[in-house]
């Protein structure tokens, strides 16, 4: 992104992550994924992880490293890529996962390393059927991690699991001894059920999962309950930065897509561009995509230093890019005409992205009551 | 054209200065809180008097025209200086109210296509608080179309007789001397006619009177020229190339919106008018602070103003970068625009009946909201409005084609005109 990539390094990153997604994630790519009824290709997730993809936020020290130095702000930049061709794989589900497990890595080194590489693909089973996203200590959680003598057992169920059928492990969000932690569980695990779930896009995928009496040893937590509210926050805050960085590559695609129809397209003898009810809607587009940037460099900065008003910034900025984007891209399918509205053309592929992401992880809605409660709570302080 | 930025002249570090001026501040300066600034009004003629005065105190003190070159009265330091000072006096009461137009466009664009004496003169008695500038541009005949000037400069002998009217001239009342558009060639298209001149205020034939907006406010005046005589001194630039001084008007107006301009000293709001409504406060006091769709509104009001401030950074880095053209500046003038009027709106749907009638106790002061909502739409008028923005960007921005101009290459006294 235009704010980040600053330095040699992450513009050679990003041509070389441009490069891979032309030659092996093109819409046309998708189209195909789509009609063969395949999500994302393990083979193919191997030689995305070749170029790094899913070594940024680990440590050298376990095997993993980034090319900036930065990261959060590198991953940031895969998935701005990822978004304008919106591309398939697991980026945010294995990132998610990594994100949790490189804050308490004490026994999950081997899973860190079979994450980095691409062999192991992990999901976030965080979602409980029919219950809003809830990462505190509440009611919403029912899912429970009973102690036994070798570890734990694990009841109840999860849905909207990103490739909960393409993973290979889970990291389950339970409720244990009166506190909230999380378990690291093989999906081949005897009394866990995968059921796949459709989405509105063409290659994500999620899956429902049932944990009957599922049992794991003692070293299947992810760190203990004092440190598992911050692990948690730090999941969300990947999570909602990914989905914005890709969301801003869409727009990045939508937008020049359509700024370039406007400037082709003639009706009565001139160019759509020339008609200022027209101009006046792809100038506003131009900005409230400009400010989705902002936001996001905003966010991803905050994220990456571990500021104190990260928690504050990714959902200013969910908040603002998942309520801006759906409106620009119908409104680009209206400036399109009845092209826009075709299986043919590439708009709806993007337009199911953004439609996705807008729900997942909380809406916007959900969003400005977060910012609404973080603002309120340092009014108060003060 | 000189350079606006000139080469520092001192071996102080940025650190030193910053030192420097924390320590002059702390024993030459009003303490404010910046959250809670001093009661001042542009329409009020002693909030321009206590400006001067404390202008005054700057000069004294050797923090004054940080930017601006030593021989017109300031110390010729680059922005870091005046960005580390910034820094430093949010704290003190500041003449903020200098800052625009005075400093910002007007003593700026003197500096870049003023005459010698004109830079002498007028740029160091504005360090010095001696005197304030302003602009005197939009016509009551016509709005967005700034060249359409129909005030005219007329030639006889070896002076400019000025006939017109002039309006929305921010803060004229206050001022010394304006940097005025006439017409002096009627027979040539409208942008090359124009002649710019600087006009001491006083003079014999200038009658101002203020304009009363809907919320009561006076700050804006309107001029009318009736024989006022002027020399070639006056002229800024060239006769007949005042459109060029004009654009560098425009420029330096943009870049202070943005917050962009090394000439402007303290950052901070003028008074609390200027201040975003305080939504949660706003929520609380009418006992919604639980009401979940009074959330989701002042949320949504919160989230915009943060987003508009990481804008602002976002916008100034990709023109210093080159990956967003300087026109892009537009986009936050939009933005403001957009998000002033998404504030408003919002604090008046939470403020229910109390933002239109005065409810007394807790709930006195919120008429006030009701009362910024009639001039909700000043921030998407002043100094270009929206749609003209939104032309810019298409344009500028986005390269879309211009719109059609009937008056483009036409003789200005060929072009037509509306009956008022």
């Amino acid at each position: 992104m235009t704010d980040l990539a600053a330095n040699p390094e992450q513009l050679l990153f990003a041509s070389t992550t441009r490069a891979f997604l032309d030659k092996e994630a093109s819409l046309a790519h998708v189209r195909g994924l789509h009609d063969a009824g395949t999500s994302f290709e393990s083979a193919w997730w191997q030689r995305a992880a070749e170029l790094g993809w899913a070594s940024l936020l680990v440590p050298e020290e376990l095997g993993g490293g980034s090319v900036s130095g930065d990261g959060v702000a590198d991953l940031a930049l895969v998935a701005e890529q990822i978004g304008t061709s919106v591309a398939p794989g697991p980026l945010h589900p294995v990132s998610t996962v990594l994100a949790a497990l490189t804050e308490a890595p004490e026994g999950h080194e081997d899973t860190i390393e079979a994450l980095v590489s691409g062999e192991l693909v992990a999901s976030w089973a965080v979602y409980e059927p029919r219950r809003p996203l809830s990462l505190r200590d509440d009611a919403e959680i029912t899912t429970t991690a009973t102690p036994t003598d070798a570890g734990f057992r694990i009841d109840g169920v999860k849905d909207r699991v990103e490739a909960g059928a393409e993973a290979g492990a889970l990291l389950v969000l339970a409720r244990c001894d009166g506190a909230l932690r999380q378990f690291v569980v093989p999906t081949d695990a005897a009394g866990v059920t995968v059921t796949a779930q459709e989405s509105v896009d063409l290659v994500k995928r999620y899956a429902r999962v049932e944990f009957d009496g599922v049992t794991v040893d003692a070293s299947a937590a992810v760190g203990d309950a004092a440190q598992t509210p911050a692990i948690l926050e730090r999941q969300r805050q990947i999570a909602l930065v990914l989905q914005c960085a890709e969301i801003v590559g869409i727009l990045d695609a939508v937008l020049t897509m359509t700024n370039q129809w406007l400037t082709d397209r003639h009706s009565f003898g001139r160019p759509l561009a020339s008609y200022q009810a027209l101009k006046h809607r792809a100038a506003d587009m131009k900005m409230w995509f400009e400010a989705a940037r902002g936001t996001t460099a905003g966010a991803v900065a905050a994220v990456s230093a571990r500021a104190a008003d990260a928690p504050l910034l990714v959902s200013v900025a969910k908040a603002y890019v998942a309520e801006r984007a759906p409106v620009m891209l119908q409104d680009c399918v209206q400036l399109h005409g009845g092209i826009g509205v075709t299986w043919e053309h590439d708009l709806h592929l993007y337009l199911r992205r953004v439609s996705l992401y807008r729900a997942m992880f909380g809406s916007p809605e959900d969003h400005h009551r977060a910012v609404y409660a973080l603002s309120r709570k340092s009014d108060t302080s003060s | 054209m000189t350079e606006t930025v000139t080469a520092p002249e001192t071996t102080e570090s940025v650190a030193e200065f910053a030192a420097r001026a924390r320590a002059w501040l702390a024993e030459n300066m009003p303490r404010i809180d910046p959250d809670n600034p001093p009661f001042s009004v542009r329409a009020d003629q002693q909030s321009w008097d206590r400006a001067k005065e404390l202008q005054q105190r700057l000069y004294a003190g050797g923090f004054a025209g940080i930017c601006f070159p030593r021989e017109y009265g300031g110390l010729g330091l680059d922005f870091a200086y005046q960005k580390a000072f910034n820094d430093e006096c949010r704290c003190y009461e500041m003449p903020l109210i200098l800052n625009t137009p005075s400093f910002t466009i007007c003593a700026a664009t003197i500096l870049d296509v003023g005459s010698e004496q004109q830079k002498r003169d007028r740029i160091s008695a504005a360090i010095r608080g001696d005197e304030i500038l302003v602009q005197l541009l939009s016509e009551p005949s016509g709005g967005s179309d700034l060249a359409g000037v129909i005030t005219r400069a007329d030639r006889k002998d070896d002076k400019w007789i000025i006939n017109g009217a002039k309006t929305w001239s921010t803060s004229a009342f206050a001022g010394d001397y304006g940097l005025m558009l006439a017409r002096t060639d009627w027979t040539v298209p409208k942008h090359q006619g124009l002649t710019m001149f600087l006009v001491p205020l006083n003079a014999p034939g200038i009658t101002m009177r203020r304009i009363k907006e809907v919320n009561g406010n006076e700050e804006f005046c309107e001029e009318f020229f009736d024989g006022l005589e002027l020399g070639d001194d006056a002229v800024v630039g060239d006769v007949n190339d005042g459109w060029t001084v004009a654009s560098r008007q425009l420029h330096h107006e943009r870049r202070a919106v943005g917050g962009g301009s090394e000439f402007a000293s303290g950052t901070g709001a003028e008074n609390a008018n200027e201040m975003p409504p305080d939504h949660v406060r706003l929520a609380e006091l009418t006992g919604q602070g639980d009401d979940a769709r009074v959330q989701d509104l002042a949320g949504r009001a919160l989230v915009r103003r943060l987003v508009k401030k990481q804008l602002i950074d976002h916008v100034g880095a990709a023109i210093a970068n080159g990956s967003l053209p300087p026109n892009a500046g537009t986009l936050i003038r939009l933005f403001h625009a957009e998000t002033t009027e998404l504030e408003v709106d919002t604090a008046l749907a939470i403020a229910g009946t109390a933002g239109v009638v005065d409810e007394g106790g807790e709930l006195a002061g919120m008429l006030d909201i009701g009362v910024r909502y009639l001039s909700r739409q000043t921030g998407s008028l002043g100094g270009g409005s929206s749609e003209m923005a939104r032309n810019v960007i298409g344009e500028r921005v986005l390269g879309f084609p211009r719109e059609f101009a009937a008056d483009r290459g036409v003789p200005f006294n060929e072009v037509k005109r509306g009956r008022s």
